[in-house]
Order: C-alpha cells, then structure tokens, then sequence
C-alpha cells in the first residue's frame, strides 16, 4: 500500500485482531488511500467497472439455479426464466444488458487510459493485469451469448471455434478437443456453462491484483505528473467514494433504461430462433463490443491472417508500455499524439461498423452505374473500409506513437498538482 | 476545469456517428430490388408508459385459436398465462389463474395428448389452465408433410425473433397480393412462381410458403359485456372482421405473448428510474457538498 497505515484499532477485540489477522487495518487503508486531487469522472470506470462485475456475477448465479445447460433444454428454460420464475425477467434482463453495460464501460476505461498514458511507468503491470481482465472478459462474454442456444449462440459459437481450426497442424484437434466432439453440440453447451461460470471468479480475482497494483504504484490523474506532496493527494474515502458513487448512480440510469426500456435493442433477432444447425442465419453477427475484432478479422482474405490479426490487436496492448517511447504522459500536453488518438477512437468506431455490414457491401457511395440493365451503386466497398481502419489501427501503436515520443514537441508541464490546479489547468 | 478528453472524445463519437449516418443514407439509396417499405404501427404498446390492449389481445387470441393454431403452436405459452397479471384474460377476483372461470373455459377447447392413469394408453383430455399450449404437429417431418416441405414457426416470440417485430408481423400478414407485373416478366420471360409459394413483398425474397391466412370476416367477433361500474351493463361494439382489423389483433396477441411481463417491467422500470434520478441528485449533491471547500 502507499505510505505508512494511519488506522489506530479503537477496541479490544479490534485490537486482538489486529495483531491476528489485520483485515479492518486493511479495509482502513483502503479506504483513506492518498489519491490525486485532480481526477475527473473519466476516472469514476473503475468504480463503475466493480459495480458491472458484481451484479454479473449476483444475477448470473441466480440465472444458473434455473438455467438447463443442454441443447434441449437451454432455449426453453431462458423462456422459463422470462415467463414463469418470478421476477426472471428481471434477472435474465439484468445480466443480458449487464454484459453490454460492462463491456461499456471497459471501453471508456482503457480509451481513458490511453489518453492518459496511465500504461507508463510505473503503471505497466496495472496496464497488463487490466488488458488481462479484458480478454477474459471477452472470453466469458463469448461463451455466455452461447447459453440462450438461440441462432447466433450457435452459430456465433461455430464460427469463433472454427477460428482454432485455422491453427496449422494442431488446429484440427485442439478445436475436437475444445468441442467435445466435431460440431458444436451438447458438450460444448456443458462445456461453456461451465467455463462461463468459472471465469468471472478468475476476473474477480485478477481484478485484485489490478487494484493492488494501482495502490502500490499510485493512481495516474489527468495531467499525467506524479503527486509530490500531501497537498495534491484527498484520502479515497469520504472523497472519491462520494464522487465514484455519483457517476455509478449516472451509469446505472443508462443501466435501467437499456434493461427496462430496450431490453432486446443489444442482441440479434435471430437469438429469439432456437438453434439449427441446419439453417445458417444469412448474416452471423457477433455483438456489439466483438465487432471492431470481427471486422478486423474479415479484413484479410486468409482466414489464419485474420486470426492472427485479431491476436494481433489484442495483443499489442500488452506491449503498448514498451511502445509509447514519450516521457509525458497524459496527452492534454502531446498535441500531436492527441489528433491521433482522435482518429484512433474514430476508427474503432468504424471498424464497429465494417464489423455489423457484410464486407461486399458499398460503405461510401460514390455513384451508380448499369449492370444488365440494373443500376448498382459503386463506392468504397465495407471490406476496403475496414483494411483503412486496420492499418490505422496497428499503426497508431507501430510507428506512430514509437516515433512520436522523438519527434513531438511536447507543452510545458505544471510544477505538481496543486500548482496545476491553482492555474486552473488541471 | 477544461476537460480535454471529454471534448475530444465527444468530437470523435460525433465525427464517427456522422460518418455512420452517411453510410446508412447510401445504403439506403443502393438498396434492395423490393421497394416495398414496412411501415412502423402506432402500436398502444410502444413507448415508456405503452400497455398492451386487453380486448384486441384477447381478440387475437380467436384469430390464434381459429386461424394459427390449425399450423402455429405456441410452445411456451401454458393457458395460465393467458390470466395472469398482464394477460388478456386476468382477472382480480381471481388473481390464481386456475380459478379463472374464462381461462378455463378457453383451456377446456382444446385437446391435449396425456397418458390414461389406469391403463397407460395414450389419450386426449381437454385442457386445464396449468397445460402447455398443445404440439400442432407430432414432429418436424409431419409439420414439413402438411405443408409443401415447409416448417410453420412456433409463434411464442415470433415478434422478438423477426427484424422490425409487431410492424413486421402485421406487415407480412397485409402484404399478400397478386404477383405484380414487373415481377412476373423476369429477362423478359414469364416467371411462374414454384407451387405451393404465395407472392408477399414484405417477406424477403417475397415468396412465402403460408397462404394469405387471414380474409375478411374469415372469424366472427363477438360484441362484449361489460360491467359499467354502476351496476348495470354495456356492450362494447366489436370491429369489423376485415383483414387489417384481424392483423392488428392476431398481432397485439402475439406481441403479449412474446413479452408478456412488459407492462410490469415498464411500470417497475419507471419507478427505478425515479428513484436513481432521485438518488443521483443526492448523490450529487453529497459530492459537492464534501468538496466545498477543495479545490480541484
């Protein structure tokens, strides 16, 4: 932890336990934990992100109770849950939305986290733990959407699993051995019930290891300095609590009317048909948070490439500390970083929309013209789109932010903190 | 304070949204052959404050029983559900569905398969409020048999399962129609439609297994007695039989079924709304309040 324990055990037994076992001491120091005086809601995520897992993992585990992981029973008992078991409708919605919701907010998590440079040092294994969490996460919400055993659970689940096929000479059978069996089925079900109830509890406790990082090294804070005094620092508790839970109670009304209001406007219509695997939906579409990866993926006519770039994306977060060669952090003071972060955001987005559109289709017009005796319209196909934004993507992390740390001029930093603050730039 | 990423990140969703918007314009323009256009329904049941219309869902349940169900079934749906809080048929008197006097009548028109007690031969019964909606078909195959090859969906949540929902369903039911000229004159070849297909433009590819189920007066509906609350009657007026008026209802029918706890979870959901903007004003208010005298 960060300084030195000012928790006093008032009691007795307090004291006794102290010396035992000194969880109170603890929870203490958590909560009076020196954290910059500067953060702005931009920092509430990690909060809200605590928030996000708990109820996942509380209405996960009750849908679990009534929830029948086999291929004839799956579809039905979501059905159960929504009609007959009292307020399923209310748990089922809860944890369908949830999933959206905390895919949301890790979103706006590490795109803060890169505008700030919170992955230097001496933050690179709170960067890691987080880009770790992240890809379970992705995980866990994969094998999730597989239970409902609608359409796009099944064949979501196919496609994804094929992607192991792609491995050279080991694919085939490491996809068996993920499978149990050739094709998507009953043990696969079982399988990711299982795995899907296992994984949120490996989350949770990475998500410790993540936060006893960030209290080991110190929070960043928007203009990236290190905190030098007591003066830039307010203790967590009542402080950031106070604020933190203001934003959560923000978030959550985007919460409830998503889960009230719109409780189907996240997933697919296709998830409301039983699984065939038989029928092929016309167009397979993962959810919402996957899109940007899946468009990445269809960019490359070869399948492995595609795979490999996917990894790719993910993969080179893990790097990224080791990239960013600028000894500033916080991007409020690279003004050139800062337009390309702009343009990083902007292509996320629209490798989110090249991943929801089939990649033949025409994403920017530019005319029609005649084709047996039919008008068609010709522009920038989805597919060109999409290879646009890749390239942009891999290389906002290789060369431009390696070369950027040499060439940018950087501003002038404040002194510290309070400094900043008392000039109104922080 | 300046806050440098909320400005940047709003400039880059709303560069990105405009770019979105773009592309749906132009998708829109190079669009399909059909120009057929699903038109939204001013659906009672829209909306933050919508509820389902009890007499058109219990008027679509006829259309269900007498025109569906000879192909449709309803496989989640019990007839329990029908009188339950937010169904049709519910009734405060009698807030047990089991004790409702219509929905038992309603359970007791159908047959249901069950095993004789006694002997173990299979029989049919008639229904009871706490049975499933009855299988229309054995199997898979004996569905496809009766119908040209093709499988009559189940229609439980047919409205959640389809792009567009309730417009969509009543569209398709409206759309039925004499194969039109140009699509008839395919390359200048009269095109002859494979047996057994219907022409409708709101189906995609616009040709359709099931037939035009609903005609005018096809069912009759029955006008309403109702208590006025004074201890009188009055009777409700049922609507014309015409195939827009059976779409409607047949559709509000099975809107409910597919979601039959909306009602309860708009009026929950607003109340969770009223208290998070109420706990979120203290919770501002809280915070400022704390930070009065900090200056950050």
């Amino acid at each position: 932890m960060h300084g030195p324990s000012t928790y006093e055990p008032k009691y007795a037994a307090s004291r006794w336990l102290d010396k035992r076992l000194p969880i109170i001491r603890m929870g203490a120091d958590f909560m009076a934990f020196p954290s910059p005086r500067n953060l702005n809601y931009w920092y509430a995520f990690g909060a809200i992100l605590t928030m996000c897992l708990i109820v996942q993992i509380l209405s996960g585990v009750i849908l679990a109770m009534h929830y029948v992981p086999t291929v004839d029973g799956a579809f039905d008992s979501v059905q159960r849950i929504k009609r007959d078991v009292p307020y399923g409708w209310l748990i089922q919605s809860m944890h369908a939305t949830g999933a959206s919701m905390f895919f949301l907010a890790v979103y706006i998590h590490m795109f803060r986290g890169l505008f700030y440079g919170s992955y230097k040092a001496p933050r690179e294994l709170v960067w890691i733990l987080g880009c770790v969490i992240y890809l379970i996460m992705m995980a866990t919400g994969f094998l999730g959407y597989t239970l409902p055993w609608g359409q796009m659970s099944f064949w979501g689940a196919t496609v994804i699993t094929g992607f192991f096929g792609a491995i050279p000479v080991v694919g085939e059978s490491l996809q068996q051995w993920l499978l149990g069996g050739y094709s998507v089925g009953n043990p696969t079900l079982q399988r990711f019930f299982s795995l899907h109830y296992l994984l949120p509890f490996v989350i949770a406790a990475i998500v410790g290891l993540h936060v006893w990082a960030i209290h080991h090294v110190g929070q960043n804070n928007p203009i990236g300095i290190t905190e030098k005094s007591k003066k830039d620092t307010l203790s967590f508790h009542p402080y950031y609590t106070m604020k933190d839970g203001f934003a959560v109670a923000v978030f959550l009304l985007i919460f409830a009317f998503f889960m009230f209001y719109l409780p189907d406007a996240l997933g697919h219509a296709d998830n409301y048909q039983r699984a065939n695997p038989l029928v092929t939906p016309p167009h397979i579409v993962p959810e919402w948070y996957y899109l940007p990866f899946y468009a990445i993926l269809r960019a490359v006519p070869d399948k492995l490439a595609g795979i490999l770039l996917m990894v790719g994306a993910i993969g080179i977060l893990f790097v990224l500390p080791w990239l960013d060669t600028s000894k500033v952090r916080s991007m409020r003071f690279r003004p050139v970083a800062r337009v390309f972060f702009i343009i990083f955001v902007i292509m996320c987005f629209i490798l989110g929309w090249c991943g929801a559109r089939a990649p033949d289709d025409i994403a920017i017009k530019i005319g029609e013209k005649m084709v047996d005796g039919e008008s068609v319209a010709y522009g920038m196909k989805f597919v060109t789109l999409s290879r646009i934004a890749t390239i942009y993507y891999f290389a906002y992390f290789f060369p431009i932010l390696p070369l950027l740390g040499f060439v940018e001029k950087t501003k002038e930093l404040p002194e510290s903190i309070t400094k900043a603050i008392h000039e109104g730039t922080a | 304070m300046a806050n440098r990423l909320t400005k940047t990140l709003i400039g880059a969703a709303l560069i990105g949204l405009s770019g979105l918007s773009l592309g749906t314009v132009a998708m829109a323009a190079g669009g399909g052959k059909s120009d057929h256009k699903m038109e939204h329904q001013d659906w009672g049941f829209n909306g933050m404050f919508g509820t389902y219309d009890r007499l058109a869902v219990q008027r679509g349940y006829q259309v269900y029983r007498e025109v569906c169900a000879a192909c449709h079934a309803l496989e989640h749906l019990s007839f329990r559900h029908l009188g339950e809080k937010g169904g049709p048929y519910y009734n405060p008197k009698t807030p047990n569905p089991n004790d409702n006097v219509e929905v038992k009548a309603l359970a007791n028109d159908w047959l249901i398969p069950d095993i004789d007690g006694e002997t173990g031969d299979p029989i049919e019964r008639p229904g009871i409020p706490a049975d499933k909606f009855p299988d229309i078909y054995p199997n898979e195959p004996a569905a496809r048999a009766s119908n040209g090859g093709a499988l009559p969906p189940d229609l439980s949540v047919i409205t959640k399962a389809r792009t567009g929902g309730a417009d969509y369903i009543y569209d398709l039911l409206v759309s039925y129609k004499d194969m039109p000229h140009e699509y008839k004159m395919k390359d200048g070849v009269e095109y002859e439609m494979p047996i057994g297909m219907n022409y409708n433009p709101a189906f995609e590819g616009s040709e359709i297994a099931m037939a035009a189920p609903l005609v005018d007066d096809i069912i009759e509906y029955a006008s309403i007695t109702v208590s006025d609350g004074h201890g009188g009657t009055e009777t409700i007026e049922a609507p014309a039989a015409t195939v827009e008026q059976l779409s409607r209802d047949v559709t509000e029918f099975l809107a409910w079924a597919g979601d039959p706890k909306m009602e309860v979870r708009k009026k929950i959901g607003f109340s969770v709304f009223l208290f998070l903007f109420i706990f979120s004003a203290l919770m501002f208010a809280t915070y400022k309040n704390i930070w009065r005298d900090v200056e950050h």
